[in-house]
């Protein structure tokens, strides 16, 4: 192990360990707002294997995002006693639908043109969600209650506040282990290198757009993953989720903590909620947190472009 | 046989002359949005995320004008002007910085852009549509329909701006500076044409079309915080269809696209007319990624 090694694994899991323990001394609405970091979290991260890795800028994480939350809600609905197994597995099957057909037209293009069809895709998945009220239950959305926890004839138990955020966490964790395994591996280096030069990718022999895909279709199933934890935590799903403006935190989320690091998206997540809570808690919750937030994003792509850990961006990803 | 017969007999051509007339007039509108979306992307390689939101400034500083001196024309000649102005700014605070960057950085920041735009216009405006009153009140009869003269002025003045605008780009100095930028920026700026300024003056341009199509639509529907992002979509939606950058292209997409939504909502719920559009996008992506309305590149 190499002294990089290590520094890593320790950092790692002290981190875990403060966030293991942290649920248990904060107060329940700090927990449970901590453990909504780690989801949306989850949801830049995802999207950050094709901003940061991949090079292409998505605008349509929402539409991954919602058709978990929906997928699970359904499996939910529809089961009895409901099933969080289930759950993950419908709603993971959603978003995987749903990457497969943004992923299958939208790779068709590059740059900016990937970024304006993702957008638009995912608008037709709000669309469907919003009008279809017999399935989707429309403008309301869906309620259901949270599953528990079980693990056949071992054990069934209530989730609390503690214990989600311990699941929630063991999940994130995982994923991101996962993606960052996915990000060191040969296929991540080929999607390293179709963002450093697509047309030297293409002619060194990589079939470019299978690659691509694949890329909008794991990015897909992690945000997939991010919707049902949302859902199960909240216990809802409604179509706000799905609309632009939850693809549109995610970018920002990116863009703040510092795209290609994977850890920089969840910190850009923690910067992104903490300031809006700390801005209408002094301001008032009518204050259009979005200004100065919107003004701190342009400052940070014009003098920070790497974001707030991209000065780590070659150790994390050594 | 007698079916078919029975079918034309009930179809109803009525309807879909109004629906004719009424998509060509939102195309038109639609036009006027795009065409200063493409301009931007066509000449600065910028995709102007803001562009909704300067088409919502557009119809709330519209309001506020109209509610104060009580004349629409003016309200749309001041409102046209304050959001090139702002273009302007916004260009120069937000964009110059970024020149030779990143293409994919100028999309975040006009994005930002929009945040801040429609956070204010909610702030300032309050959650509530206003409306704006019509200034021409008369109409003229279409079949059993009294059709508002309104809505042809519309058509008219856009085209008027898409045509008189193209004339300014084909002759006047400033049009051809713009020209040569697009051509080649690093040879206009050696022949002495300020390059940073053209693209203000671009953006400002631009800004200027989606202010003035944001005044001329606002008596057709509500002015609220949220209407930019509609409209900013089916714009993109009209740009990647007509072929990025072409603005003839993107004019006859307007229009097409349009026409289309006006014929499904005769059928379907307007709201689900939106999904023919999004049709027509797919399969322009399937079959010519480079735009319906280009020339088959060689």
């Amino acid at each position: 192990m190499s002294r990089h090694d290590k520094i890593y694994w320790t950092g790692f899991c002290a981190i875990i360990a403060v966030l293991i323990v942290a649920p248990l001394v904060l107060p329940v609405f700090w927990a449970k707002f901590l453990t909504e970091i780690l989801i949306w979290g989850l949801l830049a991260m995802s999207s950050d294997l094709l901003i940061g890795y991949t090079g292409m800028v998505s605008f349509g994480h929402s539409a991954f995002f919602g058709l978990g939350m929906y997928g699970a809600a359904g499996a939910l609905l529809h089961t009895s006693p409901p099933n969080l197994w289930l759950a993950i597995l419908a709603g993971l099957g959603g978003a995987a639908g749903a990457a497969l057909f943004v992923a299958y037209f939208s790779t068709r293009l590059r740059d900016i043109y990937f970024a304006i069809t993702t957008l638009i895709f995912s608008q037709i998945f709000y669309v469907i969600i919003f009008t279809w009220t017999a399935v989707t239950g429309g403008e309301n959305g869906l309620i259901f209650t949270r599953p528990h926890f079980n693990i056949p004839f071992i054990v069934d138990v209530r989730f609390t506040t503690v214990t989600m955020h311990w699941f929630v966490l063991a999940l994130v964790a995982g994923s991101y282990l996962l993606l960052r395994r996915i990000t060191r591996s040969p296929f991540g280096m080929v999607l390293q290198s179709i963002r450093e030069n697509e047309a030297r990718t293409r002619a060194i022999g990589y079939p470019v757009q299978h690659y691509k895909i694949v890329a909008v279709m794991l990015s897909g199933l992690f945000a997939g993953l991010a919707g049902v934890l949302y859902g199960v935590q909240n216990e809802f799903a409604a179509p706000d989720f799905v609309y632009f403006v939850t693809s549109g935190d995610t970018v920002i989320f990116n863009v703040l903590g510092g795209i290609g690091t994977l850890v920089g998206p969840i910190v850009g997540a923690g910067f992104f909620q903490l300031l809006r809570e700390l801005l209408s808690r002094v301001f008032g919750e009518q204050f259009p947190y979005l200004i100065p937030l919107g003004v701190v994003f342009i400052m940070m792509i014009i003098f920070l472009p790497q974001g707030l850990l991209g000065f780590a961006k070659r150790w994390l990803n050594r | 046989m007698e079916q078919v017969v029975q079918y034309f007999q009930d179809f109803p051509f009525d309807l879909l002359l109004i629906q004719t007339v009424n998509g060509i007039v939102t195309g038109l509108i639609l036009a006027l949005v795009a065409s200063g979306l493409t301009l931007i992307f066509g000449i600065m390689d910028v995709v102007n995320f803001a562009h909704g939101e300067l088409f919502m400034m557009g119809a709330y500083l519209g309001v506020v004008v109209l509610a104060a001196t009580g004349n629409f024309w003016l309200a749309l000649i001041v409102a046209t002007m304050m959001v090139a102005i702002l273009g302007g700014a916004l260009q120069i605070l937000t964009l110059r910085p970024l020149i030779g960057r990143d293409p994919l950085n100028t999309i975040l920041a006009t994005f930002g852009l929009s945040l801040i735009l429609q956070n204010f216009a909610l702030w300032e405006f309050g959650p509530v549509s206003r409306k704006i009153q019509e200034p021409i009140g008369t109409y003229f009869t279409l079949f059993y329909l009294q059709y508002p003269w309104y809505r042809i002025v519309i058509a008219g003045l856009s085209t008027a701006i898409i045509g008189g605008f193209w004339l300014f780009l084909k002759y006047s100095k400033f049009g051809i500076w713009i020209r040569a930028t697009t051509q080649d920026r690093v040879m206009a700026e050696a022949m002495g044409i300020p390059v940073p300024w053209v693209y203000t003056g671009v953006f400002a341009l631009g800004a200027a079309m989606a202010g003035a199509s944001g005044v001329l639509f606002g008596p057709l529907g509500s002015v609220n915080h949220t209407m930019g992002l509609d409209w900013v979509l089916k714009a993109f939606i009209v740009v990647v269809v007509g072929g990025m950058g072409n603005l003839g292209g993107s004019i006859a997409a307007a229009i097409f696209i349009s026409l289309l939504e006006a014929y499904a909502s005769i059928w379907v719920s307007p709201s689900q007319a939106v999904i023919v559009s999004f049709v027509v996008l797919i399969l322009t992506l399937l079959f010519r990624p480079t735009g319906l309305f280009v020339a088959t590149p060689k």
